[in-house]
């Protein structure tokens, strides 16, 4: 059984449905990306695995263990790291302090964790003191991802980490993310800029009104002459 | 001789008082500021819960005095201010868990919120009342001065008074004490720091796995606390009056809004321009100006406004930086 696995997930805010039995899996220390076209369902995918959408049927486990009712703070608490699209650093608080609230469910010493984030992200280092809001786009991304990282997750959820970042800040945080997967946690994330995404992509979802429409590693779907012409744009 | 005479007389007239109150109206402030960045509405019954809160101090003080439990050249106000503040929390908490608590699950607009809050400002208003009556109440003892006119006069020898009443050092000491405790508190704390990220962004915060209930919970203790010491240190200064509390929301939000609602330190700046302001300009100047003006005797008080008119400074203050400067002089926040 995969490491996450979440199953036949149908539901939507209200009456209609968004979701319409998706299915995402993500293995160990896996980069899995989900693309497709704008009102595909992407992030509300993202947010069923989360808990942040009621599932009408379907299941999410993780590692085995079955979460479907449990709140996104419990799921925080079972090894889930969640970055929203936006919103998702505390402005009037320094780098530093971000970093802490991420880790306000651990009562051990997390100075470590700290360290690796520093370590990851060298430039949160030196701007530890100065507030979230007066970073750049790019950095407060590595904020939000650090922020995130601070329970030591095993599975780590971005949706559209790249939204509103120059190229190449994107690279730069693409590269980041596979560091970060390369130390053993699992990725799963929503992308806008699907080809450069599903470059890095271990496993590619490209999701069509809130169902799987094509599912195959990273390096095919870039292949597949259909997923290029219909969702990559040739 | 007269240019120091007049630095006298503008300190004893202006510095002093406009110190004293800027510090009660800033720490009335606070508590304004602190609802609103944190439980996101503007708390109309802040007025009132400084008045209760001060009400209970003063039947505090009425007790240990019976008792013959004084703190000697201190007021005895200072000795029942603990007692003040856990009553004064403990209807904060009540009031909440009866009335917030409902507008905040179903995620009533701000505006809602603050019409609550006027209700609950009527209902505190007659608590009040009730509890300690309409009238005027002086409970200030101890010391009165710290320096009288007669020691200045005999330090000195300058014919200009200059008087420094112990209730005013009080006032400046205690406020001080407060801010840089709740600053200490805010930034180093943290259950500090998870009441700045729930003010923040509330959504992260949960996601971060702060506790609502508890930020809540502390918000209006510490709420009940600043208001309280507020109230006690402005009826020690002047005197108690439940009315005057209910008129002090006016230059208390003005001063909120002016720093910049949302932020501790705007709350601060603006309690000191709101009262610098109104004590500026309806003081009379005549005294200063004869000093420093030779061969000029003016004819009325240069007097730019009537103390009667003195809401009418915070006002016209409150109304120029909503429509020039809405975010206030250091950047706010609008809910």
């Amino acid at each position: 059984m995969s490491y996450l696995n979440a199953a036949n997930m149908t539901g939507g805010y209200g009456k209609a449905d968004i979701l319409h039995g998706c299915t995402l899996t993500v293995e160990k220390g896996e980069i899995a990306v989900i693309v497709g076209p704008n009102g595909a369902g992407k992030s509300t995918a993202m947010k069923a695995v989360f808990g942040m959408l009621p599932l009408r049927e379907g299941s999410v486990t993780l590692d085995g263990q079955d979460i479907t009712a449990l709140s996104p703070q419990d799921r925080v608490k079972m090894g889930m790291g969640f970055v929203p699209q936006v919103n998702n650093v505390f402005p009037t608080m320094s780098v530093e302090e971000n970093l802490e609230m991420g880790a306000f469910i651990r009562n051990d010493d997390y100075r470590a964790t700290m360290a690796q984030v520093f370590d990851l992200f060298p430039i949160l280092k030196d701007k530890r003191r100065q507030n979230a809001g007066e970073l750049s786009g790019g950095q407060r991304q590595q904020v939000a991802v650090g922020r995130a990282l601070m329970t030591q997750p095993k599975l780590l959820m971005l949706d559209e980490p790249t939204a509103g970042v120059s190229p190449i800040v994107m690279d730069e945080l693409f590269d980041r993310i596979i560091e970060v997967a390369r130390s053993g946690i699992s990725i799963l994330m929503v992308e806008q800029n699907a080809r450069q995404a599903l470059e890095i992509a271990d496993k590619g979802y490209v999701l069509a009104q809130g169902e799987n429409r094509y599912t195959d590693t990273g390096e095919a779907l870039l292949a597949n002459p259909e997923v290029r012409r219909t969702f990559l744009g040739g | 001789m007269d240019v120091i005479n007049a630095l006298v007389a503008l300190t004893n007239y202006v510095l002093i008082p406009a110190t004293a109150y800027g510090a009660q109206l800033a720490l009335g402030a606070l508590g304004v500021t602190l609802v609103y960045s944190i439980l996101r509405f503007s708390n109309f019954a802040h007025g009132d819960t400084m008045a209760f809160g001060t009400g209970i101090v003063i039947l505090f003080t009425w007790l240990f005095q019976s008792w013959g439990i004084s703190l000697g050249p201190l007021p005895t106000a200072l000795l029942a201010l603990p007692f003040g503040i856990i009553v004064t929390a403990a209807l904060l908490l009540g009031t909440d868990r009866v009335v917030y608590k409902f507008y905040r699950k179903v995620r009533a607009a701000p505006v809602i919120l603050v019409m609550v809050s006027v209700g609950v400002m009527f209902v505190m208003n007659a608590l009040t009342r009730f509890l300690i009556g309409v009238d005027q109440i002086t409970f200030d003892d101890g010391e009165r001065f710290v320096i009288s006119a007669r020691q200045w006069r005999d330090m000195t020898g300058l014919s200009e008074p200059l008087t420094l009443r112990s209730t005013q050092v009080i006032t400046i000491v205690t406020a001080l004490l407060v801010m840089v405790a709740l600053f200490w508190f805010l930034n180093r704390t943290r259950t500090g720091k998870s009441m700045r990220a729930f003010s923040d962004n509330e959504d992260l915060a949960l996601l971060s796995g702060i506790n609502p209930d508890r930020v809540v919970t502390v918000t209006w203790i510490i709420t009940g606390a600043l208001a309280t010491i507020a109230g006690t240190l402005y009826g020690l200064d002047k005197s108690f009056k439940a009315f005057t509390y209910f008129q002090l929301l006016l230059p208390i939000f003005a001063a909120a809004i002016v720093g910049g609602i949302g932020s501790p330190v705007g709350a601060i700046l603006g309690g000191f321009v709101i009262s610098f302001s109104e004590v500026g300009l309806t003081y009379a100047w005549k005294k200063v100006a004869t000093y420093l003006i030779p061969h000029w005797e003016p004819d009325g008080l240069v007097q730019l406004l009537s103390t009667d008119y003195k809401f009418a400074v915070s006002f016209t203050i409150l109304i120029l930086v909503l429509i020039f400067k809405p975010t206030g002089l250091l950047k706010g926040k609008i809910v």
